[in-house]
């Protein structure tokens, strides 16, 4: 059933797909975490901005993707712009939460130590909150890179690229071969991102691994 | 054990690297609405000086408002109204981040940052105020050594790697960096166990000794206070000042029924624990030479007073008690004629210890020692607890009537 | 503002709301889908789940499930049932079966897990039997934990079922994909809408269902025994 000359035939239409479908994800995945970032440090000292952000964030995400891409469409068109705007809009909550955790669980006493050591409000995020809420948010970044990959392949309805439109053009040219490339290819990213932002994540924090030596 | 401590003097030319600090009138409510258990205390119109090198105790029960005092210093709490000055100058006029990278500060559960290395947190002020990567590691390494732990092995490890106590020298470590001329904490040894306690106690007066260093220090431990403070504030619920002086002062002469009672009924134990041998006038001690002929030691007049004589060897060290009876016969003295002996006394040694050993041993006197084990005095459980007696009077004076 | 006057027409045509294409129907069959594959999903993961979260066997193989769960796209899994089942409701249902299987997995296993080993020593040590534990013991402590994964699971399956609508499956989707198709914008919108909606409803009525279901106590956040006095 799978037609392997074909897949040797169009490794480059394949490697394309697989390379459209990535630096989409990757550039989602970045704008919502510079978004959620910038968001994440502005409320968090300003707790009761919280609720009302996430409860957005929330119902953006709760929002069927392809109804999500159907509200834009008439808007902004069949256009990268369309595909973005969603996909980001599904890392939001996501990524909002995390760096939240993340930040709440730097200890008290690490906190107070910091202040009382004289660093100002901005460094003490970004040389101590930060980095110890780093673990927390490289799990969120992993979660929401696969929910983004799995999002990209709807894309692929409103004419963007990537594995998707791969599936797609397999599934209306009744041909099973693209069909399976497609699933496989998507499942393999997906896997494969996230051991790498696993990998990357443990690289970064050090400190995390270690006990009473 | 510790030696007695004289603030305001340093062999490295302390005094000018310490700070006064003046509590004046210094006042800190809460709302009726914001009070929960657990919360910070109030403080109430205290008014205190700390001169330069001097370690200052602030101690009282449980939301007396002593932490709250000491967070008002590097103003990660403001007072209501009053103020305060470090060296002249009100705290409140200086910017507060500015201000908090020349005051060293030291917390119960330390605060390391746990994602930076040991000599990263230690280097932390020193990084803010500018200094060099290698100016850094040197400071770290200098300051690592000074709290008893080693730069090699230590410098590099995380904050998780390390034991409560050596977690805590890290935290003075890291406190000291800037050099700074106070250093502010907060029930600093809280968190350990009581043997690490001692040690970490001990370590602090140590370096006390080499850097004085004015030192606010908060405990609610009344024994910590009389170890460690060259002063002690105590401070009664609601942040009021009850007494304000040294720790003999507030042991002999408890200024309310609060602070007597927080004291404890066993404050007069506690004041044994301030004096040493060497503060006692000890008795002379009637002795005999091994080898002298008995009956010239029977005619020693402080043998015949006392009826005792202490047998020592040609180098005045203490073998035994012969009684005067015994003297009466020809020949020299030998080594077995001595009865056991009482406990020997290191003129260091606190009179709680001195009392203990003799209480232990059973007997009334013990000999005092110099450093080559040479007899030079005795001092009896009577001279002892005349000591502790305000007045001094004493009503006895012998061996004899002591037994 | 052209788009929302299209999109209040059309809602407002009462055409769009009678027929077998209508709004009510296409509700009924998007209901329907989803209530099955939730069931069925349920009905695979729960006992599965209570197994292996109880005796702690099988861990690792259940938790390594519910991570290559996520990693598989809603989207490709309903393309690639296609090929095999063709058109009609076997294709979508097996789909959103295999997506909600893992979510509902993982939350039980981790639930039972999180229940203080404490908790469940004094059930064995009064004598309960193994099942009695799990239902009276463990279940309660960790049904705040299985309810959320259940919302979970049961919001993307409303949500992919939306996709069913392209291999022909029925659900409010068809109005996204037929306007798409006939560049009815006030179509494309309107089923837009109906799906958020209907999406945003299940979440909020699972959300109140687990406070209702979830006894005070163990809301409070806490699965630890509290000692007497």
């Amino acid at each position: 059933m799978i037609r392997w000359d074909w897949i040797f035939d169009n490794l480059d239409q394949i490697a394309a797909s697989v390379a459209e479908h990535l630096i989409l994800t990757i550039l989602a995945v970045w704008i919502g975490l510079a978004i959620s970032l910038v968001a994440g440090l502005l409320i968090y000292d300003r707790r009761r901005l919280y609720g009302p952000t996430a409860g957005f964030f929330g119902i953006l995400y709760t929002i069927p993707s392809l109804a999500l891409f159907a509200f834009l469409v008439p808007i902004t068109g069949l256009s990268l712009t369309s595909a973005l705007i969603g996909l980001v809009s599904y890392t939001l909550l996501i990524l909002l939460r995390n760096i939240m955790a993340g930040l709440d669980a730097v200890t008290p006493e690490t906190r107070e130590a910091a202040e009382a050591m004289g660093l100002s409000r901005a460094q003490r995020l970004v040389r101590v909150e930060l980095p110890l809420a780093l673990p927390v948010i490289v799990a969120g970044i992993r979660v929401a890179t696969v929910t983004t990959i799995g999002l990209v392949m709807v894309t692929a309805l409103i004419g963007q690229g990537g594995l998707g439109q791969l599936m797609l053009r397999g599934f209306n040219r009744s041909f099973p071969t693209m069909i399976y490339v497609g699933f496989v290819l998507t499942v393999a990213l997906a896997i494969g991102l996230d051991l790498l932002l696993a990998w990357i994540g443990r690289v970064a924090t050090p400190w995390a691994r270690k006990g009473p030596g | 054990m510790p030696v007695g401590r004289r603030y305001g003097v340093s062999t490295m030319d302390g005094t000018r690297r310490a700070a006064t600090v003046d509590f004046e009138h210094v006042t800190k409510h809460y709302d009726a609405g914001a009070i929960t258990t657990g919360a910070p205390g109030a403080v109430t119109d205290l008014t205190l000086s700390v001169p330069a090198g001097a370690i200052c105790v602030l101690v009282g029960p449980s939301g007396c408002g002593k932490t709250t005092s000491l967070k008002m210093v590097n103003r990660l709490i403001e007072p209501t109204s009053g103020r305060i000055l470090l060296d002249g100058t009100d705290v409140a006029a200086r910017d507060a981040v500015e201000l908090r990278r020349g005051i060293g500060y030291v917390i119960q559960q330390v605060g390391l940052f746990p994602h930076q290395r040991i000599w990263e947190n230690v280097a932390t002020v020193p990084r803010l105020l500018g200094a060099s990567l290698g100016r850094q590691r040197e400071r770290a390494d200098e300051l690592l050594s000074l709290v008893g732990l080693d730069p090699a092995v230590h410098g590099s490890r995380f904050p998780a790697e390390l034991s409560g106590g050596e977690r805590q020298r890290v935290g003075v470590a890291r406190a000291l960096a800037a050099d700074p001329p106070i250093m502010l904490m907060d029930e600093p040894f809280g968190a350990v166990d009581p043997i690490v306690r001692d040690r970490l106690q001990n370590e602090l007066l140590r370096i006390q000794e080499r850097l004085a260093k004015t030192i606010l220090f908060v405990t609610h431990d009344i024994d910590e206070a009389i170890k460690m403070g060259d002063l002690v504030a105590v401070v009664d619920v609601g942040g009021r000042l009850a007494q304000f002086g040294p720790p003999a002062e507030i042991l002999a002469g408890p200024a309310s029924d609060f602070v007597a009672r927080f004291v404890g009924a066993d404050r007069g134990l506690k004041r044994l624990s301030l004096a040493r041998v060497r503060d006692l006038t000890p008795l002379p001690v009637p002795m005999a030479r091994l080898g002298e002929p008995a009956r010239r030691a029977a005619a020693d007049p402080l043998v015949r007073d006392q009826r005792f004589a202490l047998l020592v060897d040609h180098e005045d060290r203490p073998i035994g008690w012969i009684a005067d009876r015994e003297l009466d016969r020809d020949g020299g003295i030998t080594a077995d004629m001595a009865t056991p002996m009482s406990p020997l006394l290191d003129p260091e040694t606190t009179l709680k210890d001195a009392l203990s050993m003799l209480i232990d041993a059973e007997v009334l006197a013990g000999i005092v020692v110099d450093r080559d084990g040479r007899a030079t005095g005795l001092i009896t459980t009577e001279a002892i607890a005349t000591w502790l007696r305000p007045s001094g009077v004493s009503t006895a004076t012998s061996i004899e009537a002591a037994s | 503002m052209d788009i929302v006057s299209q999109t209040v027409g059309w809602l407002a045509d009462p055409a769009n709301w009678q027929g077998s294409a209508g709004i009510p129907s296409r509700l009924v069959e998007h209901a329907l889908l989803s209530g099955m594959a939730l069931a069925v999903a349920l009905a695979v993961a729960v006992p599965i789940g209570l197994y292996v979260g109880h005796t702690g066997r099988g861990g690792t193989a259940a938790t390594n499930v519910a991570g290559l769960g996520r990693a598989i796209p809603s989207y490709a899994l309903l393309l690639l049932f296609f090929p095999i089942f063709g058109f009609g409701l076997v294709a979508p249902l097996l789909a959103l079966v295999l997506l909600a299987l893992p979510a509902i997995l993982a939350n039980v296993y981790v639930g039972l897990r999180g229940v203080d080993r404490e908790l469940v020593d004094a059930g064995r040590g009064m004598g309960m039997r193994e099942s009695e534990i799990l239902i009276g013991v463990e279940l309660p402590a960790a049904l705040p934990v299985i309810l959320a994964g259940i919302r979970t699971a049961a919001v993307a399956i409303v949500a992919t079922a939306t996709l069913a609508a392209l291999i022909g499956g029925g659900g409010l989707g068809r109005f996204i994909v037929d306007g798409f198709a006939l560049q009815d914008d006030g179509m494309l919108v309107s089923g837009a809408l109906l799906v958020a909606i209907l999406a945003v409803v299940v979440e909020r009525g699972f959300t109140l269902a687990e406070r209702r279901l979830v006894s005070p106590a163990v809301r409070a956040g806490s699965t630890h025994l509290v000692p007497l006095a």
